[in-house]
């Protein structure tokens, strides 16, 4: 663009056309930093006006929470209440951590720590490249082959459940985790590792008594985005959990998960029926559980929250 | 670099081409049809033959289920909505609402088969059972509760495979089986369609499952169906869909906005008429009226 500046013009005018693209080149970039935050008001607004009428109006929200019973469809009483799905989605993505949270910290500390050179190249791309198998594959996994599995070890009738998409889910979230720990881990002065070092630990001892509670709010950041896509994650469960309405009450129950109902049942109710609206509460629901996830996430990485 | 532009320039052209000669053969007429999971098949295979009837139409067919069949037209977006359920009073309302008046048009009548495991010893179950096994508070959780011993399933508890909520066959089978004032127990596992139900059903020797007859395979088997616990019970088959003995068999929609007109007129006369409804009963359902088909 500089050269495009025609050759015999004054300094005074280039001056000028360099001042007025100088401003234009700001307002696109302003545009592009701000487009986020209108992106976020937007879609606020829109699933709000969508599900808060119906929400405020016609919903028992403490029996929204407060009961099992989602039948939207029913002719005889329909009910739109969602303690099954928050109930699917909580255990699902509690045990998702339980899998994520060794297997991506184990990572991260090997990466950041032990792993030298190519080994260390190596291993990133390959976390990287873990994070980027889209969800639906991950589901057709649980659906075909951690299904008979299941049944086959532990002798249960269905193989879709809290397990199946926990397991799924943990493998998921484990390699976003792994990236965020790795950076807080490598966020940690090195003076921290040869100060330990100095006082003769050994490689463990550095990295658990002086590393590990230094990057402590940087890891926990990343458990929490890790409880966030488990919270948000929709094709994987969908597939994997069984989709039933079910209060449960072992690993081997099917459950189904608020993203999931959301995915199976919106493309295919008649824009603003109650079951439309009901659907677009769940989506203010998620968003906001979301909402908060990232915020605490981000706060803890910040380091607000001094312990 | 080069080689790429290259390869998208040609792309380009062609699809240009293709554009131009389809623009060129006479403005086709499209039809977009639109629902039903069970009446999938058929009105692909009806979209097929219509092609050789009249090439100047083309029908486009999309599943997902009779509810989103039915939205879809009450959002304007189909000619035809097929749909395995009459359309609700609420339904309609909203449709009239939004300035639609569905017309409803009966294709075809389906039996709705109860798929159990092939292992499973069960040989027929009347709709009471049906009612226990499937409404809420049904006492019957257990294969032993009904006196069958299933072998390879563990504790004998019954898995309960459904429809998601807004299949016109789930909202048959609840109307037929547990009544208008009934809802299906909670914990059902709701499958994504038909051919799911056969899937998880063949596979799980606890299972118990409904779906079109249609859907079928030598790897499952059939439940004969009575009303009642010791009444002689009927077997479902296009035959008995037909004569009306089977007792879950139903009649299978299509609804257009308003008395069709031009090209949708001439397509559902062709589906009702005799070639029609041969290509209806080849894929396991039963015809409008007794038609002979070679």
């Amino acid at each position: 663009m500089m050269e495009g500046a025609p050759n015999g013009t004054s300094d005074k005018d280039r001056l000028t056309f360099d001042w007025y693209l100088d401003k234009v080149v700001q307002g696109l970039v302003f545009l592009g930093g701000i487009s986020a935050i209108v992106l976020i008001v937007g879609i606020f607004v829109f699933i709000t006006r969508e599900g808060l009428s119906f929400a405020a109006t016609q919903l028992d929200i403490i029996e929204f929470f407060s009961s099992p019973r989602w039948r939207p469809t029913s002719e005889y009483r329909p009910t739109y209440n969602i303690l099954a799905m928050i109930a699917g989605t909580a255990s699902v993505t509690g045990l998702a951590m339980v899998v994520a949270i060794p297997f991506s910290l184990g990572a991260a500390i090997y990466i950041a720590e032990f792993a030298t050179g190519k080994t260390r190249e190596a291993l990133k791309v390959m976390v990287e490249l873990l994070a980027a198998i889209p969800s639906v594959v991950w589901g057709f996994i649980g659906l075909s082959i951690m299904n008979p599995l299941i049944i086959e070890l532990f002798d249960v009738p269905v193989g879709l459940n809290i397990l199946n998409a926990g397991i799924i889910l943990g493998l998921m979230a484990a390699p976003i985790m792994t990236s965020i720990a790795e950076d807080a881990l490598k966020a940690v002065p090195d003076s921290y590792r040869e100060a330990a070092e100095a006082m003769g630990a050994t490689r463990l001892q550095v990295v658990l008594k002086a590393v590990l509670p230094a990057a402590k709010n940087g890891l926990l950041g990343a458990v929490l985005l890790g409880v966030g896509r488990g919270f948000g994650e929709t094709m994987a469960v969908l597939m994997a959990t069984g989709h039933s309405i079910n209060m449960p009450d072992s690993i081997f129950d099917s459950v189904r998960a608020l993203t999931a109902t959301i995915a199976a049942e919106l493309g295919e109710t008649a824009v603003g029926s109650e079951h439309y609206q009901a659907l677009f509460t769940i989506g203010i629901f998620l968003f906001v559980i979301t909402f908060i996830i990232n915020l605490l996430a981000d706060l803890v990485v910040r380091g607000v929250r001094k312990g | 670099m080069n080689t790429m532009n290259k390869k998208a320039r040609t792309a380009f052209l062609v699809a240009l081409g293709l554009a131009i000669g389809a623009g060129s053969a006479e403005a086709r007429t499209l039809i977009q049809n639109k629902g039903s999971d069970t009446l999938v098949n058929v009105a692909q295979a009806w979209a097929e033959a219509y092609r050789n009837v009249n090439s100047d139409v083309a029908v486009a067919i999309t599943g997902g289920g009779s509810g989103t069949g039915i939205a879809a037209l009450i959002n304007g977006t189909v000619d035809l909505a097929n749909s395995s359920r009459a359309m609700k009073k609420k339904e309609i309302d909203l449709a009239k609402k939004k300035g639609k008046t569905p017309v409803q048009h009966v294709v075809g009548y389906d039996a709705l088969a109860v798929f159990v495991h092939q292992n499973n010893p069960v040989q027929n179950l009347s709709i009471e059972q049906l009612a226990e096994i499937y409404g809420e508070d049904g006492k019957t959780e257990k294969w032993t509760d009904i006196g069958i011993e299933v072998p390879g399933c563990k504790g004998q508890e019954i898995v309960l495979v459904s429809r998601q909520n807004n299949s016109g066959t789930y909202a048959y089978f609840r109307k037929a089986i547990l009544g208008k004032a009934r809802d299906y127990k909670l914990g059902t596992r709701d499958m994504h369609g038909s051919k799911d139900v056969i899937d998880l059903v063949e596979k799980t020797p606890c299972a118990i499952g409904y779906s079109g007859l249609a859907y079928a395979t030598s790897h499952i088997k059939m439940a004969c169906i009575s009303q009642k616990i010791g009444d002689g019970c009927v077997s479902p088959s296009v035959v008995t869909a037909e004569d009306r003995s089977y007792p879950i068999a139903r009649p299978l929609f299509m609804y257009t906005n308003g008395e069709p007109k031009g090209e949708v007129k001439k397509y559902l006369d062709w589906i009702l008429g005799d070639q029609g409804q041969c290509i209806i009963s080849r894929k396991g359902y039963a015809p409008v009226r007794a038609v002979k088909c070679d």
